[in-house]
């Protein structure tokens, strides 16, 4: 029999993405309203002057969330419902597994990027150049979360502890550090710290290509170096550790 | 070894797991047709092989092959061909019985118009067409059972592993899911491990017992009985003095009634002592429980009695 590898990237996006929005609605609202909470609170305590850095901020975070929840996702049905058991059982591949549920959180996260990047457009309107080079450092973002979520999936054993994992990226990656605002106002030495996470490179990039920053061409290539040398890095470390059977 | 299309034969299949002995150089060989039960007690290894056989554990030594596919060196042929339903595998909460047995099938790579048709023909098969559009978190355990097999039975695998498939339905449930079983073992070879000795007794062609790691016995029913010192059973009621023996055992069950192990002469010569004496008994072959609690009782033997 001829086995489709479309297929198994559509099931993939289903199980994991269609098929909760589809039966429960309710998740929609919320995928939609965690980015946007932080970009309203913002735009009214900076008195509209940060709504550009808060859009790009709700971008960041979306993309990055949804590739942090990979790891929840893949250890709740891993865990929970035995779904990769049935699936090492079977011709299902695993680099395809993996990729279809990548892809399903992107699909999970549309409603809320739809919003953000008709936002975008109002508010911010870049140029052909400016939009190639904020999807660019996005979709990089996303790998990047990817990566470290299918690391921390590898890791976490119950569902407890995944989405305890779920909510510490999020919180330390996307909320604390300069994602819905300039790193330039947190005071120095405490700035530095704020480099401790991949997110703070993606603002800079994307807060730098639409206008909000002003950052020297050396540095913007740094930021684009160091996101990709650290999603390679991992990518290699993850690849290494995962299991698809059990040794 | 020289392993042919029509059989799962392992051989010396152990399977460590730190300083836990889970799997103690089993070999087995039976015709990979109809239907195969793997008893044992909690921790006996039932589990560990049937993931072994299943590809998705590898063994510490030992090989085995199913339909001559080695089950470590030719895993990826040999997932074409299975399929398996795991011990705690559960439905997915958010999605329908429809939607279950589709989405599998597209992750084995069915096209998505062949998947939906065999997704309702094989929920038409088990009996749960109308459950199909439901949330399966909607479902009754055992229809949520009847939907995990219907993943399986909707597949093009010709061998079907179910670790303990009916843990935890009610009776009636579990006879209806029987059906399922018998219905599944017409066409394709099911390997089945089981806490319920009635149900190897009733569905299994063959049956393994597994005793801490170890193949006590294996073959069926009828060649079991032939690997146990005693054959028959004489059950008496309660308050009934039970005959002297020769030969055999004599048990005091709780509700006061007696059984006798003994062999088939013997057994014959206390059922004509007792119709003399118009005591109400009963004789017969030793059941899978007797079986069972007499290889729990004795030390485990290697290998295959079959």
């Amino acid at each position: 029999m001829k086995r489709r590898v479309s297929s198994q990237l559509i099931a993939a996006i289903l199980v994991n993405a269609v098929y909760e929005m589809k039966n429960y609605p309710i998740v929609l609202i919320t995928t939609v309203l965690s980015p946007l909470s932080f970009l309203v609170v913002i735009a009214f305590v900076s008195r509209g002057a940060l709504i550009g850095q808060a859009i790009e901020g709700g971008l960041i975070m979306s993309m990055f969330s949804s590739g942090t929840a990979l790891q929840g996702d893949l250890s709740h049905l891993k865990n929970d419902f035995k779904l990769q058991d049935m699936l090492v059982s079977s011709p299902a591949s695993p680099q395809i597994y993996v990729l279809g549920m990548a892809v399903s959180e992107i699909v999970y996260t549309l409603p809320a990027l739809v919003i953000l990047i008709s936002l975008v457009g109002i508010y911010i309107q870049p140029n052909l150049f400016q939009a190639a080079e904020l999807t660019g450092a996005l979709l990089l973002m996303f790998l990047t979360s990817v990566v470290i979520g299918f690391m921390f999936s590898t890791f976490s054993s119950d569902i407890v502890q995944s989405f305890a994992f779920s909510r510490l990226l999020s919180l330390l990656f996307t909320t604390i550090t300069p994602v819905y605002y300039p790193i330039t106002y947190i005071p120095l030495p405490y700035a530095y710290l704020a480099y401790l996470s991949p997110t703070t490179y993606v603002a800079e990039i994307v807060q730098n290509a639409t206008g909000y920053l002003t950052l020297p061409g050396f540095l913007v290539a740094a930021d684009w170096l160091i996101l990709s040398g650290l999603t390679i890095v991992l990518f290699f470390v993850t690849a290494k550790k995962a299991r698809w059977k059990e040794s | 070894m020289v392993t042919q299309v029509g059989e799962l034969v392992c051989e010396g299949l152990t399977k460590r797991y730190g300083d836990t002995m889970a799997l103690d150089s089993v070999s087995l060989s039976v015709p990979s047709s109809g239907i195969f039960a793997l008893i044992g007690r909690n921790g006996a290894g039932k589990t560990t092989l049937i993931r072994i056989l299943a590809t998705e554990v590898e063994p510490t030594s030992g090989r085995a092959w199913i339909n001559g596919i080695d089950v470590v060196k030719e895993d990826k042929k040999l997932r074409e061909k299975i399929a398996i339903v795991p011990q705690e595998a559960r439905t997915i909460a958010w999605m329908t019985p429809k939607q279950t047995v589709l989405s599998y099938l597209l992750w084995r790579g069915f096209g998505y118009g062949e998947a939906k048709n065999r997704a309702a023909d094989s929920l038409a098969r088990l009996g749960i067409a109308k459950y199909g559009d439901k949330l399966n978190r909607t479902l009754s355990g055992g229809t949520k059972r009847k939907v995990l097999a219907a993943t399986v039975l909707a597949s093009e695998s010709e061998v079907i592993f179910l670790d303990e498939p009916t843990t935890g339905l009610d009776p009636i449930s579990r006879r209806e899911f029987w059906e399922i079983l018998r219905e599944l073992g017409k066409d394709r070879f099911i390997f089945l491990t089981t806490h319920y000795l009635e149900e190897a007794e009733q569905l299994a062609d063959r049956i393994g017992i597994l005793k801490e790691g170890k193949l006590a016995a294996s073959g069926s029913l009828d060649s079991l009985r032939g690997t146990i010192r005693y054959q028959y059973s004489v059950k008496l009621p309660p308050n009934v003095q039970p005959p002297k023996v020769v030969e055999g055992e004599i048990m005091t069950g709780k509700n006061g009634e007696t059984q006798v192990l003994t062999g088939e002469e013997e057994a014959f010569s206390i059922a004509r002592k007792l119709s003399e004496s118009g005591v109400r008994f009963s004789v017969s072959p030793v059941t899978l429980d007797d079986i069972f609690l007499q290889l729990d009782s004795e030390s485990a033997t290697d290998g295959d009695s079959n």
